[in-house]
């Protein structure tokens, strides 16, 4: 099967820093693939790496064939690549539906602006009664809906997201990863990096493990929850 | 209340409008580009010498030598952009204010070579309108509507639009614009754009007010910094405000005092307010 995207080889990393070293991975159209692994690990650069927010030293990224290894972020996007950045990353001085308007920048989306944001809205009806609010003034958990809606706009065919429940409350992550398991039952691709090991391999089908920018394991997530050194280091059994 | 002090404080709210408008364009690219263009006042310097050559050399009607004077602002603020500050948008700030200030005296000296230092006008006598017994001129008047058309025009454009959504997103998080679909540089190009736009259009209310010569810039280029540092620099509301505050005390100042006096004044306002407030009227 083809996948949607294939890394290959690739390498990266800030100045004389490398944080990356020959990652190959690959993620199945309509698949939800996790990334995990220990704080430092190079999950975050990982994804900085497939957007174009850093370009690789080296290695291939392919998506549906396509290299896009070293284009910008905003040609990234527009292939069909969102991103969900670590830590939302949500503009705080616009209001909400600016936000969300934002994530619908590119020229493709902007033709379907209205839909998209009823979508969003349906999704996450709470959006629509803050919807001129700023963005700033919200709670983690809704600041985070903002992030996915936001990502959502530009109706991608892989979805990046990083971290979604880091520095949210314990109620609130149970929700996020419920809307992880929703968007990818409607058949979206996802690609997940987080810490929350035991969360993570509930909702997808497939994980890596990195470690100090090496991938040391890879496997469904069945067989990485019945792994010795995944049960050892990560889940605490 | 004394008609002349009545007098001093609409002239004082129509001399604001424009600097307001300047304020908008030097804060815009400030808030955006993180530069300050110490040649701003300039662009309206060669912007003005653009009205006054297609409306007195080429007798264009004035009003489509006010809109290429518009397009001339426009375009000089891309070269500034492409040509000056794009090659060391990495570089330190101060390496940006002194390449901006060399493009200053490079203005000042071109517009030199190729005008010399004669005083120019347009030879345009506008009516001095009389309310009562206030009297009004004219090119005030249309300067100071001109002036709120343009800053309502900007504020819908930053409001409505794609692109002005961007140009306020990419100042709170420069970063992520790509995720966005945003081109960071092409958006730099359109703001440096906007900015000489606005530049442009402020040379032609003020060529109606005043002669052109080399050296213009000095008359308003200090006075429109120090009205943007007191409203926060690149806080465009702030700008707007304190165009008006800096304009009142000039304006009304100088009817108690001589106008030199009165320009003191605002300065000292301006150097107090700076101790107590250093990061202007609406900053951060």
């Amino acid at each position: 099967m083809a996948a949607l995207l294939r890394l290959k080889d690739v390498s990266a990393g800030y100045g004389s820093f490398a944080a990356l070293f020959g990652i190959s991975l690959s993620v199945e159209s309509g698949e939800a693939v996790g990334v995990v692994g220990p704080n430092g690990a190079g999950k975050t650069t990982l994804m900085r790496v497939i957007s174009g927010l850093l370009p690789p030293t080296g290695g291939r990224i392919e998506l549906e064939g396509d290299d896009l290894a070293g284009a910008p972020s905003y040609r990234i996007v527009a292939a069909g690549i969102a991103h969900v950045p670590e830590n939302r990353r949500l503009f705080p001085r616009l209001t909400v539906e600016e936000n969300l308007r934002m994530g619908a920048y590119l020229p493709q989306a902007r033709k379907h602006f209205a839909e998209r944001l009823d979508g969003v809205y349906g999704r996450f009806p709470r959006l629509k009664e803050r919807r001129a609010q700023l963005a700033g003034t919200l709670s983690g958990g809704e600041q985070q809906m903002v992030a996915i809606g936001r990502a959502l706009m530009s109706k991608p065919k892989l979805l990046l997201m990083d971290e979604p429940s880091a520095g949210l409350a314990p109620l609130v992550v149970d929700q996020v990863f419920e809307l992880v398991r929703g968007i990818r039952a409607e058949g979206l691709t996802v690609l997940i990096v987080e810490q929350n090991v035991r969360r993570v391999l509930e909702v997808v089908d497939r994980a890596y493990l990195l470690e100090t920018g090496h991938i040391r394991l890879a496997g469904s997530a069945a067989e990485l929850k019945e792994n010795a050194f995944i049960r050892q280091s990560y889940l605490g059994l | 209340m004394d008609i002349y002090l009545l007098e001093a404080i609409i002239n004082g709210l129509l001399l604001g409008g424009v600097l307001a408008l300047l304020s908008l364009g030097l804060n815009l690219i400030f808030g955006v580009i993180d530069v300050v263009w110490i040649v701003y006042a300039e662009i309206v310097m060669s912007a003005m010498y653009g009205v006054y050559w297609l409306y007195s050399y080429y007798h264009w009607p004035l009003l489509l030598a006010c809109v290429a004077a518009i397009g001339i602002g426009a375009l000089i603020g891309v070269l500034v952009h492409v040509v000056v500050i794009q090659p060391i948008l990495g570089s330190a700030p101060i390496n940006q204010l002194l390449a901006t200030g060399g493009l200053l005296f490079f203005l000042q000296s071109l517009a030199t070579l190729l005008f010399g230092t004669d005083y120019r006008n347009l030879g345009i006598r506008l009516p001095v309108i009389e309310i009562g017994d206030i009297f009004i001129s004219f090119s005030r008047l249309i300067a100071f509507f001109m002036a709120l058309v343009g800053a309502v025009l900007l504020y819908l454009f930053l409001a409505k639009t794609y692109l002005g959504t961007a140009i306020r997103a990419i100042a709170q998080d420069r970063e992520i614009m790509g995720l966005m679909g945003v081109n960071e540089r092409r958006i730099y190009v359109i703001t440096s754009a906007i900015g000489g736009g606005l530049a442009g259009l402020a040379a032609c209310l003020l060529v109606l007010q005043y002669d052109v010569h080399p050296f213009i810039g000095l008359t308003f280029g200090p006075i429109t910094f120090m009205v943007c540092v007191l409203g926060g620099l690149g806080n465009m509301i702030g700008g707007f405000i304190a165009a008006f505050i800096i304009s009142q005390i000039i304006a009304v100042g100088g009817y108690y005092f001589p106008v030199e006096v009165a320009e003191v004044l605002a300065f000292v306002f301006f150097i107090v307010m700076i101790l107590v407030r250093p990061q202007g009227i609406l900053g951060k």
